[in-house]
């Protein structure tokens, strides 16, 4: 494993500035995570640092050695795509193999067939080692393409969105294995997606990108509770964050030049009253909880409530803000 | 607007039986969701009640009228698909008038209702645009617009936010509540996402191997699922199962775990000795020093203000929902505790839920 440092990176295509003046460094260990919606450039970054596209500007090294100029095969990197190509006249044993069987690595077959087990262990395919690849289901052919991956030891793993094409039930437990597994080997990962679930849960720290620049980089905590800007507060949280004039409604530990406050479900503070400014316009079921959509004048607000307190359309409250976020008129982060 | 009533319903194709014997009525005005994986007949059910299948078996009324051999055509009812097919020549105004000009209906009504649900979809904007350059919000909004416009008795959808993103899924399933909120059209929507069924439905169905396994509300399911297929597929994440193995005893008030006795609410069923399993929901587990339960944590998963920690015991795996302050990690030697309030019992040979006092409670509460 190594540490990865993209210093000054800037990627154009055409007119498009896919990355623009990008530094990163990615120690060893670490679980990055580059979160942004698509066209964000987060995508561009990771077949950089493969390889796979050369910087316009800047440099790229692995352990303090510069490999801007090399080829992908010489970086010794890992990739993991989201659409996974096995080869279907395989069966899983030899898919998995099939990264230390390149005749430039010579590993001996006692040595390829105990690590292809330790790995199969690992993404719990043991069972299916003598299966053909194409009779698995979707998600146990991505557990083969990780696999696959992690059978090599490369100086970095590149994952670009491995879990968006499995259904929601399989996502949640590969997030918890993959992130299992990374702390396990003390991998270094770059992974990059635009699921927020996907960066809380597994990162170490997350990297926001909008526009093909970095804007904050820090640990999900960082960036959940003091995300820099407007933009960056947007990208998280369940339901997602409320953006409200400060003049909108009562507002508790406001700093003097805020414009724009940023309200959580954690910063809203609801009292039903008949006569209050909040109308109910929908109860949506969670189970565990419920959606709360409130309108207030002209704005929208979204919050989270308990199923026991019983909520109907129509139903009327008073909103208090207490110490939300709060943004000056250029969308930075005010600290009180 | 209409009620529809199934009466012993069976599907079978060949030697496969898609639905088995169901009876069940879904209310005039009514949302009403079928849930379940694939291939568990929630396609078949709505095909048959619109018509696109005849049942093998049993009756289908409409409003109190046998529908059951009548053909699609002539049973009045609206349709909305997961692919969602407009005419790619016409406009948008085109495209929801046309079941109009196939009824025959005169120019100036039809104007003034594909006008009034434009206006309800919002999309009155783009009437005259060709629907070949609209996002797949809007197209799913055209193709809304033009089963909505015939006023049918009712409107069948079948997985019609399936093609969109997750994100953009959630806005349209919101927009779709509140226009149901709105015109209060009897509705049969089918879905496998639990969210999205959750979030939508008055009353949901939920399917499996072609039975109905349970019917109720929202919250009524997710409180008091009568199964583990129910408890397992609902809830993100869904209803952790503690297996053990016991004999029970009617009015017995507790469980015996590993010799920790976990306080359940009071069973009104016996059960000889057998597999059984607990069914905790995840926000109903709390982690102390002090747990009867113990475990070793196996994933810690920050998701803002909550997290959700993976915890391995003797029993199985469990997840609980915790807030995000308390601190916990990896490998971690804990205890949990159960709001014993919450608690359901399984037979875990058959899958059903033990009878006990939560399922006296109020329906809704």
């Amino acid at each position: 494993m190594a540490e990865v440092v993209v210093d000054r990176v800037t990627k154009r295509f055409g007119d498009v500035e896919a990355n623009r003046d990008i530094s990163l460094t990615v120690p060893n260990g670490e679980f990055m995570v580059l979160l942004g919606p698509t066209g964000a450039g987060k995508t561009t970054l990771l077949r950089l640092i493969a390889g796979l596209e050369k910087p316009d500007a800047g440099s790229i090294s692995f352990d303090e050695c510069d490999v801007t100029d090399d080829p992908p095969a010489q970086r010794n990197v890992s990739v993991v795509f989201q659409q996974y190509s096995l080869y279907p006249h395989l069966t899983v044993f030899d898919n998995l193999a099939f990264p230390l069987r390149a005749p430039v690595r010579r590993v001996p077959e006692s040595e390829i067939k105990r690590r292809v087990e330790e790995v199969a262990r690992l993404v719990r395919i043991d069972h299916k080692l003598a299966n053909a690849a194409t009779r698995l289901s979707g998600g146990e052919m991505q557990r083969v393409a990780i696999g696959r991956a992690l059978v090599r030891r490369p100086s970095i793993y590149l994952m670009d969105e491995p879990l968006s094409s499995l259904d929601a039930k399989l996502r949640a437990e590969l997030r918890v294995e993959l992130k299992h597994i990374q702390a396990d080997l003390g991998a270094t990962v770059l992974y990059v997606t635009h699921d927020q679930v996907e960066a809380l849960t597994m990162a170490s720290r997350i990297g926001i990108l909008e526009q093909g620049r970095l804007v904050q980089v820090g640990t999900p905590q960082d960036i959940y509770e003091r995300p820099a800007n407007i933009y960056v507060a947007g990208r998280l949280g369940i339901p997602a964050i409320n953006f409200l004039p400060v003049d909108a409604l009562p507002v508790e530990g406001a700093p003097q030049r805020t414009a724009k406050v940023g309200a959580r479900t954690e910063h809203i503070e609801l009292v039903p009253a008949v006569d209050g400014p909040a109308e109910v316009v929908l109860v949506e079921h969670l189970g565990s909880e419920n959606f709360l959509h409130l309108q207030v004048g002209p704005h929208k607000l979204v919050t989270l409530v308990p199923p026991g307190e019983r909520w109907h359309s129509g139903a009327r409250a008073r909103v208090t803000l207490r110490r939300p976020l709060c943004f000056d008129t250029a969308g930075q982060l005010l600290v009180a | 607007m209409a009620e529809i009533d199934l009466q012993n319903v069976q599907k079978r194709f060949g030697d496969f039986t898609a639905v088995r014997e169901s009876s069940f009525t879904i209310r005039d005005g009514e949302f009403f969701v079928l849930l379940g994986p694939s291939g568990c007949g929630k396609t078949t059910t709505l095909r048959m009640i619109a018509g696109l299948e005849l049942p093998t078996e049993g009756k289908i009324l409409l409003d109190g009228e046998d529908v059951t051999y009548k053909r699609a055509s002539q049973r009045d009812i609206g349709f909305v698909f997961q692919l969602f097919a407009l005419y790619p020549r016409m406009t948008v105004r085109e495209n929801i008038a046309f079941p109009l000009k196939c009824q025959s209906v005169p120019r100036a009504e039809t104007k003034r209702r594909v006008e009034e649900v434009a206006k309800l979809l919002r999309i009155e904007h783009l009437l005259e645009r060709s629907v070949s350059g609209l996002s797949g919000g809007d197209s799913q909004r055209v193709a809304l617009g033009r089963a909505l416009v015939r006023r049918a008795k009712a409107c069948m959808m079948d997985e019609p936010l399936g093609a969109l993103d997750a994100e953009f899924r959630h806005l349209m399933c919101v927009e779709l509540h509140a226009l149901h909120d709105r015109i209060r059209a009897t509705t049969v929507y089918v879905t496998h996402d639990q969210t999205e069924a959750m979030a939508m439905a008055d009353r949901i169905a939920v399917m499996n191997h072609g039975v109905v396994v349970q019917i109720g509300s929202p919250q009524d399911i997710y409180d008091r699922p009568s199964a583990m297929h129910v408890a397992g597929f609902i809830g993100s994440p869904p209803m952790n199962f503690l297996r053990f193995k016991s004999s029970l005893a009617q009015g017995q008030r507790s469980v015996q775990l590993n010799g920790a006795a976990i306080r359940v609410p009071t069973l009104r069923q016996a059960v000889a000795e057998g597999e059984l399993a607990l069914g905790v929901r995840p926000e109903h587990v709390t982690i102390s020093d002090a747990g009867e339960i113990r475990g070793e944590v196996f994933g810690v998963e920050y998701m803002g203000t909550m997290q959700i920690v993976t915890v391995n015991t003797k029993h199985g795996q469990l997840k609980a929902r915790i807030p995000s302050r308390q601190r916990v990690q990896v490998r971690e030697a804990v205890g949990l505790n159960f709001d014993s309030e919450r608690l359901v019992v399984f037979d875990a040979v058959s899958g059903s839920a033990l009878k006990s006092r939560l399922f006296e409670e109020s329906a809704d509460g």
